[in-house]
Parts: C-alpha cells; sequence; structure tokens
C-alpha cells in the first residue's frame, strides 16, 4: 500500500505506511534538498502557513523555525512554524540509529526543540537555561543524538517562551529495530492541538487577571448545572467554580487536527476490513481531550510511545502530552473520530473514510462536566488502599463509604454538609511545603486516582480507559525496590493565577533542584492540592506507574496526570545523568511556575547498569 | 474481535495476566488455583481494598524475590471473615500494597488471625507478625532526602557543556518566564453618569496594579462631582500591595485629596476576596491633621447569563472625631448601597446601569442639612465598568 488511490490531497502526511518508509532513503535526502520556505523566503510574501505536516527521516534532518500568519477556519492569527507548516513536519526515526537534527531558527527571538519522550544525552533535550543555551536569532543548532534507545509515538515541541501554542510542534515516530509487535495495515498520526488568534502572552496576561475569563460556562442563576442552592453556596463560600476544568477552552480556541478545525475536513482512508493504527498525540498547549469514534470500539496499544497489553475501550482521555498509540477496525462507509476538550466547549474532528469525501454525523457536544467532591479531595472512591491522608472527623458511616468504583466521587457533593471542613488545613502538608499565598486548597484526603477515568467521564456508559488499564508489553528491566520514597505536592491559587511544586514557584528554587543519585530507584508520590487536572511530564525519563500492574509490567511513561485532589505514584530509575526539566506540560501552569529541575548526579565510577530499550 | 496483535515478545511467555478478567469469560485454561484466587481478589474488591488487575498471574513475577516464599505460608487462609470495620484507615499511609504479591496468597483464611480492632501505627509494618508472612516486605519504603552521591548546589550540568558563560542568559530567562513574571492591569471599576435631583453628577473609581503575585504597585483614584460645578471630591492612592493569604493582600501606602483642604493620608488596609466571593476593600486613613478614617467597600457579582451580571455593592465610611470642614461627623459617616446590572460585551468591557442611594449619617447628616444639602441621595446610574 502506498497513498490511497484518489486521495486529494492535502493530506499526503496522512498516510504512513511502515512498508513504503522501508525505502524511505530517498526521503531522507530529500529533506537535504532546500524547498522555497527553508531558503529564506518569505512566509508573509507567499501566502500563509499550511496546515498538516511532510516528513522528515534519515541521518541528518534539517528544521527550520519560522513565523507568518495563519488563517484556521477563517480565524487568523499569527503562527510559529517549522518547515512552513503546523504541525511541523513528521521527524521520522529509527531505533538503534543515530539521527543529527539542524535546527535553524529565522524568528527574532531565541528557539528551541524539545524531543518530548525521547532517551538522549541531555544537552540536547532542548530546554534553554536547563540543557543549552537555546538557539539564538538566525542560529543553526545541531542536536547529534547517539542511536535511539526506544521505538514509538513521540513529539517534539519548542520549550522557549510560548512559542509552543503558537504553532512550533510536531510529531515524532520511531521505528522499531525489530518487528513491530504491533501490525496493521494502515499507520496514521492525529495530532491534537488548538488554535487561537490571540497572542499567547495575551492569554497569559489574561489568565493572571480575570479568574476564568475564558470560562464560558460558569455558574449562573440560569444555567442547567445539576447544582442545588446549597452546593452553590458551598462553592462560592470556597471562593472557586465547580466549572473550572480547563483555564483556556473553546472560547478562544479552535481545535486542531493535524493543524485542521473541525470543518477543515481530516480524514484518513481505509478499506473496510482494514487495521487502523492511530498514533494520537496531545500536542495542546492547555487542552485535555476526550477521544472516542463513537460506535466503534478499538484498542489501546501504546501509551506515551510504549507498547501496553491491548485494552479494549470506546474513549480515552489524553492530557496534554500524553501519547496513545491505538488500534480500530473501522466499519461502514465511514467512522467520526471526536477528540472533545475536557469541559466540552469545542471539538477536533477526523474522519476515518472508506472513500475520500464520506462522512457521518458528528454528535454534538455533550453537557459540560463539574468537577465534584473527589476533586476537592474528599474522595472515597476508585483509590482502594491508598488512604494516605488522615480522615478522622469524617464519619464514613453517614457517608455510606461507598468504596466502588468512584462511588461517591461521581456525585457532585452528593448532598454532604461541608460546613465543618477545612479546605486549606496546611497542618495536613508535609514540612517541605511552603505555605503562603500560592497555596489556595489543601487536598483533605489525596487517594490515588490513578483508577479514575477523567474529569467527565465517570458515568458515561462504555468502558473509558484509565491508568490502572494499563500493563506494559515487555517486562521493565529494573525491578528492584525503590531504595527511598518522595512526596511531591502540586499546589496553586487559581484567583491569582499561581502554580507551583511545594508551594514554591520556579523562581525560588531554581538553584534548589530535586537531586537523585546515579541509578537510583526511587518511589515519587505526586499528590494534587488543586482542583485542577495536571500533566506533570519529566524529561528524560520513562517512570513506571505504580498502578497495581505487576512490578515488572508497570507501565512506563514520560507524562502522567494527578487528577485534582488526588494522588498518582511513579517508580523511577534515575539512570540519565544530568539536567532535566520537571514541569506541568499545561502551558500557562508551567509559565506561572510550576516547574522544577531534576538532577540526575553523574554516573562516575558507577557500574554501567542497562537501561530501558537496551537488550 | 479476532486477534489483532502478534505479541513477539514476553506476551507469549505470560498468558493474560493482565487483562481485565471481570470483564471476560475465564479462559478454559484457567487452573482452580487461579480461579480460587480471582475469587478471593473479588471478595477485597468488595471489601473496597484495591486488587490489581493480573494480581493473580502465575508466577511468573520476578518483582519481589521473597515473595517466592509465601504461597506455603498463606494456604488456607480466608479474607473473607476479615472485620476491616475497625481498621484505621486513615493510619495506613506507610503500607504498600502495590508492591504485595496477592498471586502468592491462594486461600488465605484471615479470620484466624483477629484484625477486629486492628490499629495500624504509622510507619509500622502490618502487625501480622502471627501470619507468617514469611520474607514478604511489606515494610514501607522510607521516606528521606537523596544520597550523599545525589551532590548538591545549583543545577550547572550544561556549564560542562556548553560553558557558564554560554548558559547565564538563557537560566535567567528561564526564571522569569516560570513564574517570575509582572503584569500591568488597569480597572475602571464605575464610571458612571449620575442622575439625581437638583443636577446630575458624575463618578470615577479606578484601581490598577504593576508587579508580581505577591508584591505589587497599587494604584486608587476615585472622585465624584455634578456637572458645571467644580469637582466635589478625588482622592488618590500609591500603595505597596503585598499577599498575606491566598485571597488576601495587605496594601500600605499614601492617599491625597485633589480637592477641598490640603489633606494628605497614611494609608494601611486589606483587599481581597472574601468567602462567598465577596470582593472587598477596606482601609484606616491617618491624616496629617492627625484625622483617624476609615472605609470598607464590599462588591458581589452575581451571574444571570454567561454576560449579564447583577452586582450588589456596600460602601461604609468611618470617623474617629468630628471633621467639621469635610463635613464629617465621628462614627458612622455615610453609607451606599448600590445595585448595577451589567452586561459583558467583553469581560474587559461591560455597561451598566443601576441604582445607588447614599445617606449621610448622625452628625454627617447635620453638616450636610447646615449647608444645605439633602443627606439622602438616590442617584440613577448607568456607566462602564472595564480594565486591560
Amino acid at each position: 500500500m502506498t497513498r490511497a488511490e484518489g486521495v486529494a490531497t492535502p493530506m499526503s502526511e496522512l498516510l504512513v505506511s511502515r512498508r513504503r518508509l522501508l525505502g524511505a532513503g530517498a526521503l531522507g535526502a530529500g529533506a537535504l534538498a532546500l524547498p522555497a520556505w527553508a531558503r529564506g523566503a518569505d512566509l508573509h510574501g507567499g501566502g500563509s502557513i499550511r496546515p498538516g505536516f511532510d516528513e522528515v527521516s534519515g541521518r541528518d534532518i534539517a528544521l527550520t523555525i519560522g513565523e507568518g500568519p495563519r488563517v484556521v477556519q477563517g480565524r487568523r492569527g499569527h503562527a510559529i512554524a517549522v518547515n512552513g507548516s503546523v504541525p511541523g513536519p513528521l521527524v521520522r526515526l529509527q531505533e538503534g540509529q543515530p539521527v543529527r537534527l539542524a535546527v535553524t531558527n529565522t524568528l527574532d527571538e531565541d528557539s528551541s526543540i524539545h524531543w518530548h519522550g525521547l532517551l538522549l544525552p541531555f544537552q540536547f533535550d532542548g530546554v534553554p537555561g536547563v540543557s543549552f543555551p537555546g538557539i539564538k536569532p538566525g542560529e543553526t543548532f545541531v542536536y547529534d543524538i547517539p542511536a535511539l534507545r526506544q521505538s514509538g509515538t513521540y513529539w517534539w515541541h519548542s520549550h522557549s517562551g510560548l512559542q509552543e501554542q503558537a504553532g512550533h510542534y510536531g510529531p515524532i515516530v520511531v521505528e522499531p529495530a525489530g518487528t513491530d509487535p504491533v501490525q496493521a495495515d494502515r499507520d496514521y498520526v492525529l495530532l491534537l492541538s488548538e488554535f487561537t488568534p490571540l497572542h499567547p502572552h495575551t492569554i497569559m496576561d489574561k489568565l493572571k487577571k480575570g479568574e476564568g475569563y475564558f470560562n464560558c460556562q460558569q455558574n449562573t442563576w440560569t444555567d442547567d448545572y445539576p447544582l442545588s442552592g446549597e452546593d452553590r453556596r458551598m462553592w462560592a463560600r470556597m471562593r472557586m467554580m465547580a466549572t473550572d476544568i480547563l483555564d483556556v477552552t473553546g472560547s478562544t480556541y479552535t481545535y486542531l487536527a493535524n493543524g485542521r478545525g473541525p470543518e477543515e475536513g481530516l480524514e484518513f482512508l481505509f478499506n473496510p476490513g482494514e487495521r487502523v493504527r492511530l498514533r494520537i498525540i496531545n500536542g495542546s498547549a492547555m487542552t485535555f481531550f476526550n477521544v472516542r469514534i463513537p460506535g466503534v470500539k478499538f484498542w489501546v496499544v501504546g501509551a506515551d510511545g510504549q507498547n501496553v497489553r491491548p485494552v479494549e475501550v470506546e474513549e480515552f482521555q489524553i492530557g496534554t502530552a500524553e501519547t496513545y498509540d491505538i488500534v480500530v477496525e473501522p466499519t461502514g462507509e465511514a467512522r467520526t473520530i471526536v477528540a472533545e476538550s475536557m469541559d466540552r466547549s469545542g471539538m477536533a474532528v477526523a474522519t476515518l473514510a472508506s472513500r475520500p469525501g464520506a462522512r457521518v454525523t458528528v454528535p454534538p457536544l455533550r453537557d459540560p462536566p463539574l468537577l465534584t467532591m473527589a476533586d476537592m479531595g474528599m474522595n472515597h472512591g476508585s483509590g482502594g488502599m491508598d488512604h494516605g491522608g488522615d480522615m478522622e472527623g469524617m464519619d464514613h458511616s453517614a457517608m455510606g463509604h461507598d468504596m466502588s468504583s468512584q462511588g461517591a466521587a461521581a456525585e457532585p457533593m452528593a448532598g454532604m454538609d461541608m460546613s465543618g471542613m477545612n479546605m486549606r488545613d496546611t497542618s495536613k502538608l508535609p514540612p517541605d511545603v511552603k505555605v503562603g499565598p500560592g497555596i489556595d486548597m489543601v487536598s483533605m484526603n489525596p487517594v490515588d486516582r490513578m483508577g479514575d477515568p477523567g474529569l467527565g467521564l465517570d458515568k458515561v456508559p462504555h468502558k473509558v480507559l484509565t491508568y490502572k488499564d494499563l500493563v506494559a508489553l515487555a517486562p521493565n528491566d529494573d525491578l528492584r525496590r525503590p531504595s527511598r520514597q518522595m512526596e511531591i505536592h502540586l499546589t496553586g491559587n487559581m484567583e491569582r493565577y499561581m502554580w507551583s511544586f511545594d508551594g514554591k514557584k520556579f523562581t525560588a528554587v531554581s538553584d534548589d533542584p530535586i537531586r537523585f543519585a546515579y541509578n537510583e530507584r526511587v518511589r515519587v508520590k505526586l499528590v494534587n492540592d488543586t482542583m485542577m487536572a495536571h500533566p506533570i511530564h519529566l524529561h528524560g525519563h520513562f517512570f513506571e506507574l505504580v498502578n497495581g500492574a505487576p512490578a515488572d509490567r508497570q507501565p512506563q511513561k514520560h507524562t502522567v496526570i494527578v487528577q485534582p485532589g488526588g494522588s498518582a505514584t511513579f517508580d523511577l530509575t534515575a539512570d540519565e545523568e544530568g539536567d532535566w526539566a520537571f514541569h506541568c506540560h499545561l502551558l500557562y501552569h508551567m509559565h506561572s511556575g510550576m516547574f522544577q529541575i531534576v538532577t540526575v548526579a553523574p554516573r562516575g565510577n558507577q557500574p554501567d547498569v542497562k537501561r530501558v530499550g537496551e537488550d | 474481535m479476532r486477534l489483532l496483535f502478534v505479541m513477539l515478545l514476553a506476551s507469549t511467555a505470560t498468558p493474560a495476566f493482565a487483562q481485565d478478567h471481570s470483564g471476560h469469560a475465564m479462559p478454559g485454561a484457567q487452573t482452580p488455583a487461579q480461579t480460587e484466587c480471582e475469587k478471593e481478589a473479588a471478595r477485597h474488591r468488595a471489601m473496597g481494598h484495591a486488587v490489581p488487575e493480573g494480581s493473580c498471574a502465575p508466577a511468573a513475577q520476578p518483582a519481589e524475590p521473597a515473595a517466592g516464599g509465601h504461597a506455603d505460608a498463606h494456604t488456607g487462609m480466608d479474607h473473607s471473615q476479615m472485620d476491616h470495620s475497625e481498621m484505621d484507615h486513615g493510619q495506613m499511609q506507610g503500607m504498600d500494597h502495590s508492591a504485595m504479591d496477592h498471586s502468592k496468597m491462594e486461600s488465605m483464611d484471615h479470620s484466624k488471625v483477629g484484625h477486629e480492632n486492628m490499629q495500624l501505627p504509622e510507619q509500622t509494618p502490618m502487625g501480622h507478625g502471627a501470619m507468617d508472612h514469611g520474607a514478604m516486605d511489606m515494610t514501607p519504603i522510607p521516606e528521606g532526602p537523596p544520597p550523599a552521591s545525589a551532590g548538591s548546589g545549583p543545577p550547572r550540568a550544561a556549564d560542562a557543556i556548553w560553558g557558564a558563560d554560554a548558559m547565564r542568559a538563557s537560566r535567567n530567562a528561564l526564571r522569569t518566564e516560570n513564574g517570575g513574571m509582572n503584569v500591568f492591569w488597569f480597572q475602571g471599576d464605575r464610571a458612571e453618569y449620575r442622575a439625581r435631583e437638583g443636577g446630575d453628577g458624575y463618578l470615577w473609581d479606578v484601581q490598577g496594579y504593576y508587579g508580581g503575585d505577591t508584591d505589587k504597585f497599587w494604584f486608587k483614584s476615585e472622585g465624584e462631582g455634578a456637572f458645571g460645578e467644580q469637582v466635589e471630591s478625588a482622592e488618590i492612592q500609591g500603595l505597596w500591595s503585598h499577599a498575606i493569604g491566598p485571597w488576601w493582600d495587605l496594601q500600605a501606602g499614601v492617599r491625597q485629596d485633589l480637592t477641598g483642604p490640603e489633606r494628605t493620608h497614611a494609608v494601611i488596609g486589606v483587599q481581597g476576596l472574601a468567602p462567598y466571593t465577596f470582593e472587598v476593600d477596606a482601609a484606616a486613613f491617618l491624616s496629617n491633621k492627625g484625622d483617624l478614617t476609615a472605609s470598607i467597600e464590599a462588591e458581589l457579582d452575581q451571574r444571570i447569563t454567561q454576560r449579564l451580571l447583577l452586582q450588589p455593592r456596600a460602601e461604609v465610611s468611618l470617623s474617629a472625631q468630628d471633621i467639621p470642614e469635610l463635613g464629617i461627623g465621628a462614627g458612622l459617616d455615610s453609607v451606599e448601597l448600590g445595585l448595577r446590572l451589567r452586561y459583558e460585551i467583553a469581560r474587559e468591557f461591560a455597561p451598566y446601569i443601576g441604582v445607588e442611594q447614599e445617606w449621610k449619617v448622625g452628625q454627617s447628616a447635620d453638616y450636610a442639612h447646615l449647608a444645605g444639602e439633602d443627606p439622602s441621595v438616590t442617584n440613577y446610574v448607568v456607566g462602564v465598568r472595564f480594565w486591560f
């Protein structure tokens, strides 16, 4: 199979057959013959930035960061584009092969590319101020990456300022050295992101000044939310909003599938009976998506680039910066892939089409969800045995103590009298958390919520993926019991729009990194003392979710969602020396201070250890 | 659905242990022991315990080498009689169940173990001594700082590669970008035309700040007058504002009166968001004449629709002494109650209509009478609330 016959192609980037790529040497050479946009052509003059992406591969890859006007569904904005498109080109790499990526910055400000999820020497990780000085205007920086130690679906993006919001991102696929355990007839990338006509600094500014600025689904006297007067008073008393699901919403964002708005008709072709692999990347700045193909069950086969045991689901929530690989066998003439923003203020749409132009009705947005008791850190539900905080003073019998999956958590407030509850009992915080204006809430009972499908998906009538469904396909290579554990609190203040780890913004800890000894194995518990879900990303490593899977099959991830008021725990083998960024991948949370540096001590005289991906 | 995947590697060696058995018929090949284990797991789940899917895996679990000794020790155990009702789960945070290998615990009978009234002291192993868990490692993973070999000091790994000079600028920029930004905000809370008996007037009430999350320079200005006359009152304040809690700022600075007798005041106050989302601004003023006064304002935004808001507003002025030249009497000086209905054309720009009632009270009312003014005034207002 090559390009399916008859595809009216603006779709050239979409259909990437593995078989075609086996003979992709020519493609690599092609990347060196500079196209017009890379020869300094003026993007402003030559029309606007293209949606969608080309593909680059080979031993040497050239990428050029430029800027220009961009129009999505009639909305005009300024964009940063790599190789002239948003998203930028699909970087196709080969496991076991080294690669040199020469990145040229034609902007009038510093830029960078971070290779999200790739294991590599820290100095090529691409975070200015942590791993390298950044790429100055007019400069070319060469990322000289040794033989890749992994395969799977990843992505790249700017780590400078807020450029990522403006379009500076693209997909990465690393082909496995051996046979891919996932066999499919078609292999597509679906990169979800956002377009906004607003400058990213304007968005940051509005978030700082106007709490709820982008939330057009707030509680009002005339809304339809299933909240009693008592519930509403309780939220008001807390000075918080039950509708605070996402900070930036469809009120400014047009959600994109491979750079195209929902009306711009992205389609993936298939022949009936074929097995289609979709590599779904959340390359957005601020959006969690609920992804489903109405009426179709599919298999999740990979998470954050790593193969997992196939799990059959009908929907999953994907946090910012996560990736999931799914396999679907579409039937009928067409099927719609719906990626609804978590607050249900908009959606990205693509179609699985058996012929070009085939479409089925796009379902309407579902009702917006509300934060629940569990999101305030009062969950008694899905967490299982980890009753972390102390619960004295709470009368379990009066609350029914429903321990079934999600249970009480699903009910908004469940009629509880909250009047005696202290939503900010700072005595529950460990001493290394700095109590101050930056903390507006302390989770009362932060249970493990990795069994939670995500905000708004606890009551849908079909199977939704949770982290507890993820089991690594291949055994992990470090089976040591962690020698110590640590707890990191995710802290924030919605009103002031302050976000931090342990109550300390990066400005307060820039010289005080989180340190690990080389090859140290540590259990890290992330406790979310806010009512927002945070996708926490550690650069340069995979960590294993402590999700109940057998110890040798704990799934490896680079980004983990910590649900509101809950906790998530991972085991980390700190075997990639150097300084690494560790942050919330919601762009404006990071920009507000939810960022830290993780320092892994040099290997020194330590014996060589087997690394992830090595045999 | 037919088998989709060629699982070349471990999948053939470790069959199906991680599948969600709850939703599937058990394969016929399942051994009786595993089925028992599944039942056991179900009982655990019924008790609200998290039993990881796949816990009943065959013994292909090299994770806990020590766990191998359990199988025998736990034979004959039955959790079904276990009474967790008295257990203090609150203190169990040290327990690490994820590392527990239930797969080796077939047919455990906990009824013999007497879990009633179990109190698990924090950070100690479960009091299961009588159960003979053998070598199973249930001690909590210790919490603590990194070992000495983790090193110390600021993160400077990149300096060794690129040089400290090359890194400096980006390192400084990173600090500013991730939490160190300053913001400028200007708000016209009330900018309005006031229709009233005996000559319409106007009022402005603006404020703004420049600064970071914790410390800001804050300025405020308020004034009013009647058309065709001199400005009746006007003042401007310059304040240092420091966050003292999640919702409150302490503000201190100077207020200059721009009309009437020359007055400069020292200001101290608090501004912030009270429970039920009342926006409150309370300040005390000590003038260069030694007069002590105070004012308290509160506003509440009530959303009727996503764009239409009703805003009740109250303001109370107080004085510690009579100040005849300003028409202020000791005690309660004046009270204002207002109700404004505004429409957000944009969040930043919202025209409104409303009504506001002012009363001079006590001695202040007498001063007003003496000056030939009505101590009670009703204003019908139209204005705009804006910010940028």
